[in-house]
């Protein structure tokens, strides 16, 4: 409430009487728990791993699975960039990154490429991440079954006996009622041959970005208390039939700000008279374009100096 | 009219929380409620805070229910998020709540018990119409309740020790003193769950949700036919035993509310006719909450006594999945984050499909349009 008391109880320095939590806010014994469980989900990839994940001073459903990933792994030497729909400006992305800024004493970047943590909610950074760098995702349903199957029970034999036709038959459907999968964010994939995934809920356009990545990846849900990872050069496949292959979204339209015609686009609503213009979710590599020179039919468009205002 | 883009800021947080702190404090002309006041005054709301927040301590509840403004649910979480931070020490023996200090007690089995009927503060029997007196600045202070002339039996009789010499009533479930009881604080959810788990997730538990499934099960969807057999509410002390020690302490006095629902049973082929119970347990004074978790425990025996499970009430992984509120606020009101992406993702599948649909009805049409068109 009183922010100023609250910066002390959380940055004094170790010992003094301010200082009222632990480093990174995680005690060190519940830091080990979920390294523990973050080394078993790397060596089991797709593997939903159960932990005693912790009630954090942010609500359920608002990323506790991934803070307190970050948590157990962040040092002083790491730099911390968080996004939310892709953009790091985006309120939650700002308090997360915050957080972390006060209780980690830690560098925060927007540049994707020189961050070696990178936390997200929906969103896989467009910049091809490289090796070294851990992506952390929030994940508000670990289960990629649940939908079709309520009980965990249930789920945890058939990931175990791996048996899924369900979700093939599911799929099916699919084909059947739409003339094609309908999963457009979520969409399941087989990792490594073995676990069937939920990639969070990140758009269908990010799946690619999953296979073979240089990056480490690890999935936090902090509600339904799970952790499951996917190595670096892991095979991560998204589910389809040889006759309805696997495809990505695609646009008409390029970025409206730095022209940008392989980047996920958002579409941004002008007036209530049908005019829109559609720029890159990933708020970072269109900066970053823009200030290459690249120039989209509507740059110095006002979105571009709100994008500023938020950064201060 | 022109829509202005919503992004965040760090900016618009800070703003937002700074008028959060004036509308909590209301106006300033208005004295400020201190925590003393929600502590002693607003004692039912702190007790529900405490249970709900699994962490007895009254003067952090009362903290919580001020800092958020009298919302349960948030000054609940609050507790949570400050329980989370503290060492885990280890667990105590386990409370004796026969030898319980009563200051209320009442069955509905039996006109009398041993002991008696003790009815205590409560607004049972009141009639519920607003004392406009409380309205009025400076009232009268309230006049001390009358003593009673004779000391209560200590410890009073439970109704189990009625019952005892019968065995018409299944034997109380005890457990080693030794054995360490499941933590849901420290270990996930798991399933089928033990006695152990089900009952903390049942006291940690949301009492409007154990209220309504309560409810449901006296309705019919998934019967127990409770019948109280006992409430006490009242203090008992806490033992525990430190590893340098060896040997039990009393680390404090607490506050307790528990209820024994009696519900038949028609025996089996191994066992005799018998009734069962179902058992609540709370933090503070929260009798609604722990009848209703008596229920409901009760209600998810059904497995275990053979009954057929198909009522919600007696769905192990739909009540103890649901029943957090901490959890569930949480999920529920993320949906204020922002969802653009998915939604983009989506609105592209919409319009696809509608686009088709527009193309097979344009095509269907013009097939129409030509049949209908008169032969020549």
């Amino acid at each position: 409430m009183n922010a100023q008391s609250n910066d002390a109880a959380l940055t004094a320095t170790s010992n003094s009487p301010e200082r009222y939590y632990t480093y990174g806010y995680l005690d060190e014994q519940t830091k080990r728990m979920i390294r523990r469980a973050i080394l078993k989900a790397v060596a089991i990839p797709g593997y939903q791993v159960p932990f005693g994940s912790r009630e954090m001073p942010v609500p359920y459903g608002w990323g506790t699975g991934g803070i307190q990933l970050t948590a157990a792994i962040i040092g002083p030497d790491d730099v911390y960039k968080c996004i939310d729909q892709g953009a790091d400006d985006t309120t939650n992305a700002v308090s997360i990154r915050r957080f972390f800024a006060k209780v980690a004493d830690v560098a925060t970047t927007e540049d994707t490429a020189e961050a070696t943590i990178i936390q997200s909610r929906h969103r896989i950074p467009e910049h091809p991440l490289k090796d070294g760098q851990i992506m952390v995702f929030q994940v508000p349903q670990p289960e990629p079954l649940r939908g079709l199957e309520p009980r965990e029970m249930e789920t945890r034999a058939m990931h175990a006996y791996e048996e899924y036709g369900l979700q093939y038959v599911s799929l099916y459907e699919n084909v059947s009622a739409f003339g094609r999968i309908a999963a457009t964010a979520g969409y399941p994939v087989m990792v490594d041959e073995r676990y069937l995934m939920s990639p969070s809920p990140i758009p269908k356009f990010d799946n690619p970005k999953l296979h073979n990545s240089q990056a480490l990846m690890l999935f936090g849900a902090g509600r339904e208390k799970r952790i499951y990872a996917i190595p670096p050069h892991t095979t991560v496949r998204s589910l389809d039939f040889e006759d309805y292959p696997f495809e990505t979204q695609k646009w008409e339209e390029s970025c409206a700000l730095c022209a940008a015609d392989d980047s996920y686009l958002d579409e941004v609503v002008l007036d209530d008279q049908g005019q829109r213009m559609f720029v890159c979710s990933d708020s970072h590599y269109c900066s970053d374009r823009r200030a290459q020179g690249l120039r989209g039919p509507m740059a110095g468009h006002e979105l571009v100096d709100i994008d500023k205002d938020a950064g201060q | 009219m022109a829509y202005v883009a919503v992004k965040g800021g760090e900016r618009a947080i800070s703003n937002a929380h700074a008028l959060l702190e004036e509308a909590r404090r209301g106006d300033p002309s208005v004295p400020e409620l201190l925590v003393d006041q929600v502590r002693e005054q607003l004692s039912l709301s702190v007790d529900r805070v405490m249970a709900e927040g699994s962490c007895y301590d009254r003067d952090l509840a009362a903290l919580a229910i001020k800092q958020s403004a009298g919302d349960v649910a948030e000054a609940t979480f609050l507790m949570r998020a400050y329980r989370t931070t503290l060492p885990r020490f280890g667990f105590s023996k386990p409370v004796e709540t026969a030898a319980m200090a009563v200051r209320r007690r009442i069955s509905a089995a039996f006109k009398d018990i041993p002991g008696g009927q003790v009815l205590g503060a409560t607004f049972d029997y009141t009639h519920r119409l607003l004392d406009f007196k409380l309205a009025a600045e400076g009232a009268d202070p309230v006049a001390p309740a009358p003593q009673a002339l004779e000391p209560m039996v200590h410890p009073l009789p439970t109704i189990s020790s009625v019952f005892s010499h019968e065995n018409l009533l299944e034997q109380e479930a005890r457990i080693d003193g030794d054995d360490e009881p499941f933590d849901l604080t420290r270990e996930p959810m798991s399933f089928p769950a033990g006695r152990d788990q089900r009952l903390q997730a049942l006291a940690r538990g949301d009492e409007g949700f154990l209220l309504s499934l309560a409810y449901s099960s006296q309705r019919g969807w998934g019967s127990t036919h409770p019948l109280c057999g006992e409430i006490r509410m009242g203090e008992v002390p806490v033992e525990f035993i430190p590893d340098e020690l060896g040997f039990p302490i009393e680390i404090a006095d607490i506050t307790l509310t528990e209820c024994i629902m009696l519900s038949g049973f028609a025996g089996s082929a191994e066992r005799a006719p018998q009734y069962t119970r179902g058992y609540g347990l709370t933090f503070g004074h929260n009798e609604r909450k722990t009848m209703s978790m008596a229920i409901v425990d009760r209600a998810l025996r059904a497995r275990e006594l053979g009954e057929e499970v198909d009522a919600p009430c007696q769905d192990e992984e739909f009540v103890l999945y649901h029943s957090d509120n901490v959890e569930a606020s949480g999920f529920v009101q993320h949906l204020k984050l922002p969802h653009y992406v998915d939604f983009q993702a989506d609105l592209l599948f919409l319009r696809k499909l509608r686009a088709e649909f527009f193309d097979r009805k344009a095509a269907a049409e013009a097939i129409t349009a030509l049949q209908m068109e008169p032969a020549e």
